[in-house]
């Protein structure tokens, strides 16, 4: 009877939340697109025939657009005669590995600093926000680009200074939610009954803050992707034969009289990608947040 | 408020402190420094000479101490490339990305605060819909990707503006409008949720049963209220502004402090990145304090705290 | 009826819903009243009962959607309002029908100065130049008593106090001196002295003006001292009318004679304490004193029985709260110290620490804050046995719960629930298990039925009742409210400014009260005993 009624419950939210999706067809398609470019960059490597990606003199700078070879080439070939589609997979599947890291790396460390800070107060935590304060005072792009500049471009050194530059979004956000959340009377309740910190901070305040830092991941993500392609294409980032959406316009950019095909797919997935995440993150803060949650739940919202 | 003003920019000061400080002991940290200012191919001897000359064999709290020491006297470092003082380089740099910066933040802003509170005065509603999709296109938007693209366009195809330079106002129509793009994005947003929360905040009510005209509630109630978040938002800008500036300097040729940064970074001018980030620093610690102000004039609460 | 020269207002057959995903709620069904002139109509009714979706509605300030009137007609001055053009309609609006809100620092709008806000009612209706209305604006707060109007027009709505804002608010419906002025709970959020002020103010207005007055409340003693007529609403309808006295004294319908009996304060149904009992104190509170920028409590002493409870009253400010907090050891004291079995808990080490606060729980006013939105019932009730976990073994977890659930009028299936689908009764119902899991010997109950409706009030009074009696439980009980204190406590402490102004026997208190403020206190706090010995 229990097991049914908890059935029955999760079997409503399901639905529930399958019908916003539904309310909000952008978001739905969204989120169709991004899982499908997680499954190209999971898998799409390993599914392409390596003569896709080798050199073929004999189709250099092929047109997009046409029927007459293997439709690997639909989207045409690069100055090299390799195949679109086959360099775009190859390096969505680069570009979703060093953004999804950095993300990860910086919500992580970012969100667990704020809530140190936030929780314990005091001196730790006020040094922990005049750091986030000088890493803010400073555009993130420049940050990077000196330090990569100072150190290695390289994978690894990308991605630490991606998360880096992005980690005060993070530390102000779980801080300033800790403190809100620090003075709710349940806290206050746990600490009455003998709750430890560790209890107080897992149990009571962590929970609260991560669907907020969720949200911001989502749309940090695109941030963060836009940022990895801005560097390689300032020369900086990733480094060839490696290759990145954000390469590949750099690269395109020496064709463009000649094939503005090389540019302009890379940069129009990126932006693809990017409004995806911002639809989702957008649609993950109404859901998230009660009072707006009637717009998307609202069936009968014709006429206003 | 005075009090609330010294406290901010004696912590804007520690900031600036310590990104300087960062930004020594990093490159210090890379080993020798001597190869962030020499070509990579440089033989060993003109490395030992280098360093020698200029002290990187010295302990490093005497370098620091150095440091310090020529950053009192505003000695932030000599030009190996230009043969001048580096600070010179920057300050001559610095008001191009300015004006650049200044007349795409304001475009940005007043578009953002139309476009903004017309979505949020029927939310849902067509041009709500309509302004979502294109300001979240616009955030999403790689800056420099549409950077070439417009120059395919407009340049290399249409032929009604030029390529690159700087000049008249031909020239500033592209890198304006790229750097626009997002921000303006960003802040539809940000003023479209806040008039939204404003415009169902309570104090509305007050005025709507007080019998003021919807007009005056929406542009003297709701407005000035709805416009607060939108400033602390402004703040994060200018410090992305300069990220836009760096790609549409790059891009188009234009020789701010943007360009500057990247061109001395490949040629290894360590001089003349170190002095840029100190002034890149302090303009826009600048613009956050001269925000702040604004915040406080507008917000009585903030004043009297 | 309609034809009646002295009516001001007239409304007939409202019905309002709301659209939600469950499908359209009807907020109001079908409400029909009328007011005079001079007159004061109360409308009296529990949290989602209508009554502030009805002022809303006249005031024209529904948010549609959600929200939508399905029929009815609003006769002002003989003229349906509902069917006029928004501008015609807003320019009735503060000019012959005004509105007080309760929440004013929600409700002013925070960046303009208050004389600005005030003087706009006359730009807007009226074509009175900037100065004019100026000097208008600084005359009216000058009416409602606020001191020094010429300097304090040019401050901002947080630079005031709760009941300065409330006369701000109050100047503000008054302007254009309207014919009715509707007064949406206008004083709930303030101490009872201030309370006692402002319905005092409202009604010599009324007098001063011949105005009609619409007041909407949950508080039948408020009711009590100025209304006329009496509406009774419940989920939308109309359950009673009449006038104060047919319907305070002989009340008809089931629901309005519930409400009777629940008003707290008639001294009946107590439980007396035994008297022989152990004359060793379980708590002792010692020249404590606790100071921030100023000082919030004062030298403070008194001891706490076993099976006792004691009432602390006081208003906003009277540092009764952070008496709650130093004995619950959340915050330290400046001096002074509390002794528990007589040993000092400020000299505790961790574990005896944890012991203690085994043996102490808290129950808080806010049922909404006070449980984590995230845990369901069981783990919020289970979580002192997780803490403390040689209290209950985990097996037993469940068993235990039920038992609990049920004691404080609960099901046991409801362990399964979050509490955001328990109404507010039901959420302080939840805290008042939790606080029983560890078996305390003390509770102390901050506020804790403040919050609640006056017939939920009632039923968690005597819930603690029936627990004190069942378990030997000692409460500290802390509240402003009187009525609810002379129900409950043995003995009563009145504090003001973080001081002891009078402690003794509950009926000594309240019947014989020596200090001039509890004296005060006293008279201010509204009551409907006045109206029924008359």
């Amino acid at each position: 009877m229990q097991l049914i009624l908890q059935k029955k419950v999760f079997y409503n939210k399901f639905k529930q939340i399958f019908s916003m999706f539904l309310n909000d067809k952008l978001a739905l398609i969204s989120i169709i697109f991004l899982i499908f470019m997680v499954f190209l960059a999971l898998f799409g490597p390993s599914l392409i025939n390596d003569s896709f990606t080798k050199m073929n003199l004999r189709l250099r700078n092929l047109e997009p657009f046409s029927f007459d070879h293997n439709f690997m080439y639909f989207f045409g070939a690069d100055a090299l005669g390799r195949s679109m589609i086959a360099r775009l997979i190859i390096a969505t599947q680069n570009t979703m590995f060093i953004a999804g890291s950095a993300v990860i790396l910086s919500m992580t460390l970012g969100g667990a600093l704020g809530l140190i800070s936030g929780y314990f107060g005091g001196k730790t935590g006020n040094l922990i926000m005049r750091i986030a304060d000088i890493i803010m005072s400073f555009p993130s792009l420049l940050l990077a680009v000196i330090v990569l500049y100072m150190f290695d471009p390289g994978l690894l050194n990308l991605v630490l200074v991606l998360a880096f530059t992005r980690m005060p979004i993070y530390m102000r956000t779980a801080r300033a939610e800790v403190l809100e959340i620090r003075e709710r009377l349940f806290v206050s309740a746990a600490i009455s009954m003998g709750a430890s910190n560790s209890r107080i901070i897992f149990k009571h305040i962590a929970p609260l803050t991560i669907p907020t830092l969720i949200t911001i991941a989502t749309l940090d993500f695109a941030f963060v992707m836009l940022g990895e392609s801005a560097l390689s294409f300032l020369g900086v980032g990733i480094q060839p034969p490696e290759v990145t959406w954000g390469l590949m316009v750099a690269q395109g950019r020496n064709y463009l009289q000649l094939a503005w095909w090389l540019a302009f797919f890379p940069g129009l997935i990126i932006m693809l990608v990017a409004l995806s995440l911002n639809l989702l993150s957008s649609w993950l803060r109404i859901v998230l947040d009660p009072r707006q949650r009637w717009r998307l739940e609202n069936i009968g919202d014709k006429n206003e | 408020m005075r009090k609330y003003l010294s406290k901010r920019i004696l912590s804007s000061l520690l900031a600036i402190t310590g990104l300087f400080v960062m930004v020594f002991f990093l490159a210090r940290l890379t080993g020798d420094p001597g190869h962030l200012y020499l070509p990579i191919d440089a033989p060993v001897e003109v490395r030992k000479e280098f360093s020698e000359k200029h002290g990187f064999n010295d302990p490093i709290y005497i370098q620091f101490g150095r440091f310090l020491e020529d950053l009192s006297e505003g000695d932030l470092g000599y030009s190996l490339r230009k043969e001048r003082p580096a600070i010179d380089i920057v300050l001559e740099a610095i008001p191009v990305t300015l004006s650049l910066a200044a007349v795409a933040m304001t475009i940005a802003l007043i578009g953002a605060i139309l476009i903004g509170s017309l979505a949020a005065y029927k939310p849902n509603g067509l041009f709500d819909r309509i302004s979502r999709v294109v300001s979240l296109t616009a955030a999403s938007a790689p800056d420099f990707w549409i950077a070439i693209t417009a120059i395919l366009i407009f340049s290399v195809s249409l032929g009604w503006l030029p390529t690159s330079g700087i000049g008249g106002l031909p020239y500033w129509i592209m890198p304006i409008g790229i750097l626009v793009i997002r921000p303006l994005g960003l802040l539809v947003q940000v003023v479209r949720g806040s008039m939204i929360t404003t415009l169902s905040s309570d104090f509305v009510k007050t005025a709507r049963a007080k019998g003021v005209k919807e007009k005056k509630v929406i542009f003297k109630h709701a407005l000035r209220n709805g416009l607060l978040p939108v400033i602390t938002v402004a703040g994060d800008q200018a410090a992305a502004i300069a990220n836009g500036a760096v790609i549409v300097e790059t891009i188009f040729g234009w020789p701010g402090i943007g360009k500057l940064m990247i061109d001395s970074i490949m040629q290894r001018d360590f001089a003349v990145v170190q002095a840029s980030i100190l002034v890149t620093a302090i303009v826009i610690l600048s613009i956050n304090i001269i925000i702040d102000i604004t915040y406080a004039i507008l917000d009585p609460r903030i004043r009297h705290k | 009826m309609s034809n009646n020269v002295n009516s001001l207002l007239k409304v007939s057959n409202l019905a309002v819903s709301f659209d939600t995903v469950e499908g359209s709620i009807n907020a109001v069904q079908g409400i029909d009243f009328e007011l005079n002139k001079g007159q004061t109509l109360a409308i009296i009714g529990e949290s989602g009962s209508g009554k502030s979706v009805t002022a809303s509605v006249i005031m024209g300030i529904l948010s549609c959607p959600p929200g939508r009137i399905k029929s009815g007609e609003i006769f002002l001055n003989k003229q349906d309002i509902l069917k006029l053009s928004e501008i015609d309609r807003r320019k009735l609006m503060g000019n012959k029908i005004a509105i007080i809100f309760q929440d004013t620092l929600s409700h002013l709008n925070p960046v303009f100065t208050v004389g600005a806000q005030i003087a706009e009612c006359f730009e807007v209706h009226k074509n009175y130049t900037k100065k004019e209305s100026w000097d208008k604006a600084v005359k009216l707060l000058d009416r409602v008593k606020i001191p020094n109007p010429y300097k304090r027009a040019k401050d901002y709505p947080h630079q005031f106090s709760g009941g300065q804002r409330q006369r701000v608010m109050i100047a503000m419906a008054l302007a254009l001196e309207p014919d009715i002025i509707i007064a949406d709970e206008p004083t709930t959020a303030l101490d009872v002295t201030i309370q006692a002020k402002i319905l005092e103010l409202l009604a010599e207005l009324r007098d001063e003006r011949n105005m009609g007055l619409i007041l909407i409340t949950h508080d039948l003693g408020i009711a009590a001292e100025v209304a006329d007529k009496v509406i009774v609403l419940k989920n939308g309808k109309i359950v009673e009318k009449g006038t104060l006295k047919e319907v305070f004294i002989k009340p008809k319908h089931k629901y309005t004679k519930e409400l009777m009996n629940s008003i707290p304060g008639k001294f009946n149904q107590r439980y007396k304490r035994s008297d022989n009992i152990d004359t060793n104190p379980i708590l002792e509170i010692k020249n404590i004193s606790k100071s921030y920028d100023t000082l919030a409590c004062d030298n403070i002493n008194f001891n706490l029985f076993r099976d006792e409870i004691i009432g602390i009253v006081g208003e906003s400010g009277s540092g009764k709260t952070t008496i709650s907090n130093l004995i619950l050891r959340l915050i330290e004291p400046s001096s002074g110290c509390i002794l528990y079995h007589g040993r000092n808990i400020f000299d505790f080490d961790k574990k005896e620490l944890f012991n203690f606060r085994r043996k102490v729980q808290i129950v808080f006013q806010d049922p909404y804050a006070s449980l984590n939105p995230t845990m369901n019932v069981f783990d919020i009730i289970s979580e002192p046995w997780i803490i403390h976990n040689d209290f209950l073994h985990k097996k037993l977890h469940q068993a235990r719960i039920s038992e609990l659930l049920t004691s404080v009028g609960l099901k046991p299936s409801d362990s399964k629930k979050y509490p955001h689908e328990f109404s507010g009764g039901q959420r302080q119902r939840i805290a008042i298990a939790r606080a029983l899991a560890l078996n305390p010997e003390i509770i102390i109950c901050d506020e804790a039925v403040s919050a609640l409706d006056v017939s939920i009030q009632a039923q968690i009074i005597k819930l603690l009742k029936d627990l004190r009696k069942q378990f030997s439980l000692s409460y500290l009980f802390i509240a402003h409210d009187l009525p609810v204190v002379k129900d409950l406590a043995d003995r009563v402490i009145v504090m003001k400014s973080g001081e002891i102004l009078e402690e003794g026997n509950v009926e000594k208190v309240f019947n014989k009260p020596v200090n001039p403020y509890t004296i005060d206190l006293l008279k201010s706090s509204p009551s409907i005993e006045k109206l029924l010995s008359n």
